[in-house]
């Protein structure tokens, strides 16, 4: 039984009763427009106090406050893995673009990963990847080395992301909670599904699937890539057959149903947490719970700010933790 | 070695086990809800003498345990009277003492472990406090029960004609 975690998860605890639930997101919901769902946000404690923030910056405040208190919490990176590889990632990619190009970069990098920019930056212009873990070096020196040959940045993009995803099932596999290796599980194979489909209506070869699908345990990626090659109609009759059958139609209908319906059920993934009190579990979800509150309101704010229909932004809304 | 001299030893090895094994257990599990108890207090001060009872819920068992360990002590003589008592009454209050001496290490653990959620049910529903308070109560049933029966015995034994 691990104790380190008792003290962290009660004040996890305490802070889920600040979450936005059904009733909050319908009352930002039935706000005229963007400044008075921003009044509402604000009286709720949103933002950093000053009124005069954008709705970038307010929600930018927000996610810094969530890491704030989990880093309070914990120094250990592991447990939040799934929503930290894709930061750096990101971050890898695009030094490893600036360092090729020999350019600065402005405004690419993302904040809150476990590397610092500036030092993904100076590991890429070094081309010394070692501070990264095994794997992450190695891909981010293997894409590095094929943008230079090539300079093809999509190369460069499949290398990392794959890396990343492989990393994600690992330290998952690794973490000893039964949470994050399943919501890794989700995210590696519904990642994999998004990438073939994009592929397939891209026409991309074999090899290329190849690069990019990350093998996991709930889809055969070989038969996904065959799928994917022989065309649209083969890739949705094998999701068919997978424990993914239901993202199928959604696939169907559009990406960003796709999307929601991925994000609803790493939602469901994470419920399980709210009877765990002593492990780092009921931390990542809280961190998966305030980045899916983060994103539903960036999605209320921009629908508001476009004068989008409510129907269809409620079609958008994604599933709460509370 | 003369084993009719050994009724004593066992006796007291009784009361050290009631008194060690549920003191231990208390120890652990007070420790484990006051964690829990810290962290909803750091978000909330004003639920501090709420916690503070749901801590302190697993820590009836090592007290149980320190008046078994009590009464035993009285009653072999160790804390006055006479020492001397037979091997089969020594194993006697042994076998009397460990109800509480295992079942405390063990239901003060289980009761931490549902002070630690009932902590967390306070944090989240600081109106259901009541309901919060009667899970990890509920433990304590059989850390009563237990103590019961050890009073009991160590009681009878000193009127066996053994």
């Amino acid at each position: 039984m691990s104790e380190e975690y008792i003290y962290a998860v009660a004040r996890v605890r305490s802070r889920e009763a600040s979450l936005l639930g059904r009733t909050d997101l319908e009352r930002l919901m039935s706000c005229p427009d963007e400044k008075e769902c921003l009044r509402v946000l604000r009286d709720k404690g949103w933002g950093s106090g000053d009124s005069a923030n954008s709705p970038e910056e307010l929600l930018a405040a927000e996610e810094e406050k969530t890491w704030d208190f989990l880093w309070e919490l914990t120094k250990d990176t592991a447990p939040f893995a799934p929503l930290l590889l894709p930061i750096d990632g990101n971050n890898i990619k695009a030094a490893i673009k600036c360092a090729a190009t020999e350019t600065e970069p402005r405004g690419i990098f993302l904040p809150g990963g476990q590397w610092e920019p500036e030092e993904v930056l100076r590991m890429a212009r070094e081309r010394d990847f070692s501070r990264l873990s095994p794997a992450l070096a190695q891909a981010a020196e293997k894409a590095s080395q094929a943008l230079l040959q090539t300079g093809d940045s999509q190369l460069c993009d499949v290398l990392i992301d794959r890396a990343c995803l492989e990393e994600i099932l690992r330290q998952g596999r690794e973490s000893g909670l039964p949470v994050l290796e399943r919501y890794g599980e989700w995210t590696v194979a519904t990642a994999n599904i998004q990438t073939a489909a994009r592929a397939c209506k891209a026409q991309k070869n074999r090899q290329f699937l190849e690069l990019a699908l990350a093998p996991c345990q709930s889809l055969d990626v070989n038969a996904l890539a065959e799928a994917a090659q022989r065309g649209m109609e083969k890739l949705l009759e094998y999701l068919n057959t997978t424990p993914y059958a239901e993202g199928e139609a959604l696939l169907q209908r559009s990406a960003s149903a796709f999307e929601k319906w991925r994000d609803d059920r790493a939602m469901a993934l994470i419920q399980g947490e709210k009877g765990e009190y002593f492990t780092a579990g009921p931390l990542f979800a809280y961190a998966v719970a305030r980045r899916r509150e983060i994103d539903t309101v960036r999605i209320i704010l921009s629908g508001k700010r476009n004068g989008l229909e409510d129907d269809r932004l409620r079609e958008r809304l994604r599933e709460t933790y509370v | 070695m003369d084993w009719n001299t050994m009724g004593i030893v066992f006796a007291l090895l009784g009361a050290v086990l009631a008194t060690f094994l549920a003191g231990i257990g208390s120890a652990v599990g007070v420790g484990m809800a006051g964690q829990a108890a810290a962290g909803v207090v750091t978000e909330d001060p004003s639920l501090f003498g709420k916690a503070l009872v749901l801590q302190l819920l697993p820590g009836t068992q090592g007290i149980y345990g320190l008046l078994i360990g009590f009464i035993t002590l009285t009653q072999i003589g160790i804390l006055g009277g006479d020492p001397n008592i037979s091997l089969a009454k020594g194993l006697l209050y042994l076998a009397g003492c460990l109800p509480i001496a295992i079942v405390g290490l063990i239901s003060a653990k289980w009761q931490a472990k549902t002070s630690v959620a009932s902590i967390a049910l306070l944090a989240k529903k600081p109106d259901q406090f009541g309901k919060a308070m009667i899970l990890p109560a509920m433990v304590e049933t059989y850390a009563v029960l237990a103590l019961l029966v050890s009073i009991l015995s160590i009681f009878s034994i000193g009127g066996l004609a053994i």
